[in-house]
């Protein structure tokens, strides 16, 4: 059995005290910057990137995806106490989990929602395992045509489920792709786009851009809003489910277990979408949905697994592929590539260490937190009594201290004000940044693969559209580009983002 | 006409702006052939995609009758406060130290929250002071400045 040895492979790995602490790190930290409304794992991930900078690729790997799935778990818990989803992924936690919470079932919500993440991380780490090694045997097959055709699929795919206007979204990418682009050419050593700035000689820095527009952005923007937070007074008790919940939970558990890890798969999607599909799925299927909103537990089990095994299956396109499908995963392959490590199906020949264990990392995470998470929510609860105009100098200065510190570079330090305010800008111009960062991560791939594709075809286009698995892909991303631009379809999306929010109260 | 979603039209200018200034860059490196791509070739090529993206937005949010819909509204405390301080604090980290610029960093990006107490602030500058020490200066081991110059400051 191949696929056990691996997996002792990684558990070897993790089991190591460096590595277990770690991972507790990072699953803890993501639990607190998950309960805490305003800052959520692609900020957390972009001021930490830079930390891990002095520990070995492995332990700096499974802290950041520690963060990622620990930030699910701390999100549900603000959203079933406050009302506020601490979290983008557990914004439709609020709906039921709050409900129940008013019910004086705050206990048994809470248990749902780490006992669906936990099966879900479990089945979705399990999943990884199995998948890694065809899809990347896959992957060994792809000439350039091939890849640059799957990037074009991955990038328009991205921005398929995406709120906010599409066209926008595609011109953000753009952009990114433009930014990747800065620097010294590979093929002639060419400065490009550089203004003379010598620091801009080796490009924009990743973490400079993710921190500039993730983090620093965001803390302006957030210091524009009242704060406003109402605690639940009441004390939570009654953590255990009685024999009628089970029974209701278990079926919309996996239900959204394999929706979630479905999605996570697919570009684009992830934690977010995987729990609003799987919200509207569980209404559907229900024998009572007009019980949904008023505290049905399924309305927390489900979505909640859901955004656990989406965030999760989306490591599979990053580690077989090197494609990154959201946001995250382009932070985790930067997180690589600092290290030196290409994303890609090489990982796992060159570094199996290093796959096996993140793989295995996530599972022992997923049962830390549900060991510790229970008996902690008191502490999770207090910490929501912090109040942002003490925290957010606090992040500032992990910011500036971190960017300093990957190069010894102060240049970073203004690069980063400035990004940020460019950040700010696309907020308020309603232009999602996440597209950008996806361009950025994979645009020197997409420029090299299209010079190597157009040079084994000297100068033919065609390349593209008769190597079948590359027309294949971008078929489907045409496919999803009409998805995209046909009105009727185009509403409804709408509408599927627009009513679940709306049924919210205002932040 | 008129202007419907302001949002949208200032978005489709500032991709103009990018996308032509980039074509304009992207012409002064060699161009290549389409076999043999020279650097100026891929960010010509996209320098021209978001130059038109730009247009269409900008366009399409263009409409006849009602305006006024969408306007972004820039409020200048917390830019300025937060984005000063961390341009100062690049200025002043060399320079100054960890110690000093961390104090400064902390009390000038307070500044940006409406319910700015200088209290708070220097009480949460001194904390902040503690944990930088242990965790980047002890634990992590940062090469980093931490006293001012003019003190003989080299970690």
């Amino acid at each position: 059995m191949e696929l056990l040895s691996n997996l002792a492979l990684g558990f070897q790995t993790v089991i190591s005290p460096q590595n277990l602490l770690y991972c507790f790190l990072g699953t803890m930290i993501g639990t607190l910057i998950g309960v805490l409304p305003g800052i959520g794992p692609v900020q957390t991930i972009a001021i930490l990137l830079p930390t891990t900078f002095a520990l070995p690729p492995v332990s700096a790997l499974i802290m950041l995806a520690g963060i990622y799935y620990g930030a699910q778990y701390g999100g549900s818990t603000t959203s079933i106490l406050v009302n506020v989803p601490g979290e983008a992924s557990s914004v439709v936690t609020c709906l039921d989990g709050y409900q129940m919470a008013l019910q004086g079932r705050a206990g048994a919500a809470l248990t749902v929602s780490a006992l669906g993440s936990f099966v879900a991380g479990s089945f979705a780490a399990l999943l990884i395992a199995i998948l890694a090694i065809p899809l990347s045997e896959l992957a060994f097959k792809f000439g350039p045509a091939e890849y640059f055709s799957l990037m074009v699929f991955g990038l328009i795919g991205s921005i398929v489920f995406a709120s906010g206007s599409p066209m926008k979204a595609i011109g953000m990418i753009v952009l990114g792709l433009l930014f990747g682009v800065v620097g010294t050419d590979i093929t002639s050593g060419t400065q490009r786009f550089s203004l003379g700035i010598p620091e801009l000689a080796d490009g924009i820095g990743f973490v400079p851009l993710a921190m500039g527009l993730f983090g620093i952005s965001q803390i302006i923007n957030s210091l524009e809003q009242k704060e406003k937070r109402e605690i639940l007074k009441t004390k939570i008790f009654g953590f255990w489910l009685n024999k009628k919940d089970l029974k209701e939970v278990a079926p919309a558990v996996a239900r959204g277990t394999l929706t979630g890890s479905l999605l996570g798969i697919l570009p684009g999607g992830g934690g977010i979408l995987s729990s609003f599909i799987s919200y509207m799925l569980e209404k559907k299927v229900s024998h009572n949905p007009e019980s949904f909103g008023k505290g049905n537990i399924c309305g927390v089990a489900s979505p909640e697994s859901a955004n656990n095994a989406g965030a999760q299956t989306s490591f599979i396109p990053l580690l077989t592929l090197g494609i990154p499908t959201n946001v995250v995963m382009a932070m985790m392959a930067g997180a690589m590539m600092i290290h030196g490590i290409q994303p890609g199906p090489r990982v796992i020949s060159s570094n199996p260490e290093l796959f096996w264990g993140v793989i295995v990392s996530m599972w022992v995470g997923n049962l830390m937190l549900v060991i510790l998470n229970l008996p902690l929510i008191g502490i999770w609860v207090k910490l929501l009594t912090v109040p942002y105009r003490v925290l957010y100098p606090a992040i500032l200065l992990f910011c500036c201290i971190g960017i300093y510190s990957v190069n010894n570079n102060i240049f970073d330090i203004w690069l980063t004000a400035i990004l940020g305010f460019l950040g700010y800008l696309f907020i308020k111009l309603e232009c999602e940044p996440a597209p950008l960062i996806l361009g950025f991560v994979l645009g020197p791939m997409m420029e090299e693969n299209l010079r190597r594709g157009m040079l084994l075809s000297r100068g033919d286009p065609s390349i593209f559209i008769t190597r079948p698995l590359s027309l294949a892909f971008l078929l489907m991303a045409f496919a999803m580009l009409i998805i995209i631009a046909v009105p009727a379809i185009r509403r409804r999306r709408e509408d599927a983002f627009g009513q679940e929010r709306e049924e919210l109260p205002k932040k | 006409m008129q202007i419907s979603n302001h949002k949208d039209f200032n978005a489709g200018l500032l991709f103009i702006l990018l996308g032509i200034s980039t074509t304009v860059l992207a012409r002064s490196y060699p161009i290549g052939t389409a076999a043999k791509m020279g650097p100026g070739y891929f960010p010509f090529i996209l320098g021209f995609m978001l130059t038109v993206l730009g247009f269409v937005i900008s366009l399409k949010s263009l409409s006849k009758g009602r305006g006024e819909r969408k306007r972004a509204l820039i409020r200048f405390r917390p830019v300025v406060f937060v984005l000063s301080s961390i341009g100062l604090f690049g200025l002043l980290l060399l320079p100054l130290g960890l110690l000093l610029s961390t104090l400064l960093l902390i009390l000038i990006s307070s500044m940006a929250s409406d319910e700015f107490k200088m209290k708070v602030a220097i009480l949460n500058a001194f904390v902040l002071l503690i944990v930088v020490l242990i965790i980047f200066v002890y634990f992590l081991q940062f090469q980093i400045p931490v006293l001012p110059a003019f003190l003989g400051g080299r970690t």
